[in-house]
């Protein structure tokens, strides 16, 4: 190779460079942060919710799809807009703090015990806290999400209210992974585990575990909205991560979220919460 | 075994049918790894040369900084690369954090001391005697690096494809840096692992071969530039 071969290569180079460059250039306020659950992307409901949003009031949503516990934690430090998770102890933990506000009720659905068909530790017709129980007295395996996500939250408050300390114990494994990927796992090793019933919807032709006890209300699964506080992050979108609420709570999108997923499962994913009542003051 | 010939089919069928969301997502991957390398070609050779030619106290403890940095973990760097992008962390202002340009960043930290380490190896393997003798030939600094650089093309040019294929297959960095946000910041690997978490393992699995095909094509480019120029 010559010396111009190495100069063309340098030049294109370079103009590559630049048209990398170029997009990353968009307006900085345009841009919201939502950092939010895996379950709200991996059921496909923010993709058909975020165009509708962008398309309305032209921002451009940048959609971070991790664990309750992340997403609060990147909240808290003022590193997203706007949050949409399911972890209330958590979220009433960070608006207390003073960094989260006018948390707002969006949506429900539920949590689900699946397990497989045999039920070795049988479970099936008994209450939550007892089924719990019986899978700590058969010692059959439990996956635990183990990631603080709003999921793993839950788990813990329902092992706490059957009072059973499952942690190092050999039938109870964390995987530390999403939902997705553990009711993977659940499903090769013959194992229990609690997922959110959208999740494991989306997922149950390929699992061949089955929903073992669900409806119980101790398993509702809630979801709110928490804007930022401004006056503590000066860099914070609050403009947009504002707007992206308010279009959460519209009329409109409520009843998107009400029909989303009967096309494709048969049956809805996600309750609209909007206009019911705080489930939380009720429960404490 | 049925979900890998699903995927194989299903990964022709996205690319027959020119799929434009599949097709945005193979060319940013082969955007965004080919910048990173290039980078890390520039910054890694440079690295490689003046650590070669030059003799300095703890050369040693450079080098094995330098071996040490081509097993970095690309979460590592991912973590790193996003806590300094926050807004509210020191190279916040750029506010480039879930941009490609955050990715290209991570993945030439990861892909520049395998370039220099491999480089380095290949410049020290060249003998001894060689540089003194192109100096007394009349030959500039800059011409004897270059000299220098063309001897060791072979070894060089593996360096440069182990790079590329460090990048192009890491996804913890582009996952942590990027958001895999749609049409922006989505990469063959990190789509991969989201639809993989989305139960559609049919198309993981034509990610996964789009992104075989892709790293076999560049490779495959570079070899052949690699066995052109082999000294006869």
């Amino acid at each position: 190779m010559n010396r111009s071969t190495w100069l063309r290569w340098g030049l294109s180079f370079a103009t590559i460079l630049a048209s990398a460059l170029l997009p990353a250039a968009q307006p900085k306020e345009k841009a919201v942060i939502l950092a939010t659950t895996t379950s709200t992307q991996d059921s496909g409901l923010l993709d058909e919710l975020i165009p509708l949003f962008e398309q309305q009031t032209g921002y451009v949503v940048k959609t971070i799809a991790v664990g309750s516990g992340q997403a609060l934690a990147m909240g808290k430090r003022g590193e997203a807009d706007v949050l949409l998770v399911h972890s209330p102890d958590a979220e009433e933990a960070l608006v207390a703090d003073g960094a989260g506000t006018n948390r707002r009720l969006i949506m429900h659905n539920d949590f689900v015990l699946v397990g497989p068909p045999q039920d070795p530790a049988g479970i099936a017709r008994h209450s939550a806290r007892e089924s719990l129980q019986r899978i700590a007295a058969a010692k059959a395996l439990f996956l635990s999400r183990g990631d603080n996500s709003g999921t793993h939250a839950q788990e813990l408050k329902l092992w706490k209210a059957a009072a059973i300390a499952p942690e190092g114990q050999p039938w109870y494994q964390q995987t530390g992974l999403g939902m997705g990927q553990t009711l993977t796992i659940a499903a090769e090793k013959k194992a229990y585990t609690l997922s959110d019933r959208g999740t494991y919807l989306a997922l149950r032709k390929k699992l061949g575990l089955v929903i073992l006890h669900e409806g119980d209300p101790s398993l509702r699964n809630i979801y709110h909205v928490i804007e930022l506080t401004p006056a503590r992050f000066p860099k914070v979108n609050t403009a947009g991560g504002r707007a992206f609420a308010d279009f959460l709570v519209s009329k409109a999108v409520q009843t998107r979220i009400k029909e989303f997923g009967i096309a494709i499962y048969g049956s809805p994913l996600f309750f609209p919460d909007a206009d019911a009542p705080e489930p939380d003051a009720g429960r404490r | 075994m049925d979900l890998i010939w699903e995927g194989l089919r299903k990964a022709l069928e996205l690319l027959l049918t020119l799929d434009p969301e599949v097709l945005r997502i193979t060319l940013l991957s082969l955007k965004v790894s080919g910048i990173a390398t290039l980078l890390s070609v520039v910054l890694g050779l440079g690295l490689a040369v003046s650590v070669a030619l030059n003799d300095f106290p703890g050369k040693r403890l450079v080098i094995a900084l330098l071996n040490t940095g081509m097993g970095l973990p690309p979460v590592v760097v991912g973590l790193f690369v996003t806590v300094l992008l926050w807004r509210n962390g020191p190279l916040g202002f750029l506010g480039i954090l879930y941009t490609p340009l955050a990715i290209i960043l991570a993945q030439a930290v990861i892909a520049t001391p395998i370039i220099a380490g491999l480089g380095l190896a290949a410049l020290q393997h060249l003998p001894p005697g060689l540089r003194l003798q192109i100096l007394t030939l009349g030959a500039t600094r800059p011409q004897m690096v270059w000299l220098l650089l063309k001897e060791a093309r072979l070894p060089l040019l593996a360096a440069v494809m182990a790079g590329f294929g460090g990048v192009i297959s890491e996804v913890g960095a582009s996952i942590m840096v990027g958001g895999n946000l749609k049409g922006s910041t989505r990469v063959l690997t990190t789509a991969t692992v989201m639809e993989t978490s989305r139960g559609n393992f049919e198309v993981a699995f034509a990610l996964s071969f789009i992104l075989l095909v892709l790293a076999f094509s560049v490779n495959a480019l570079l070899t052949h530039l690699q066995q052109r120029s082999r000294p006869r």
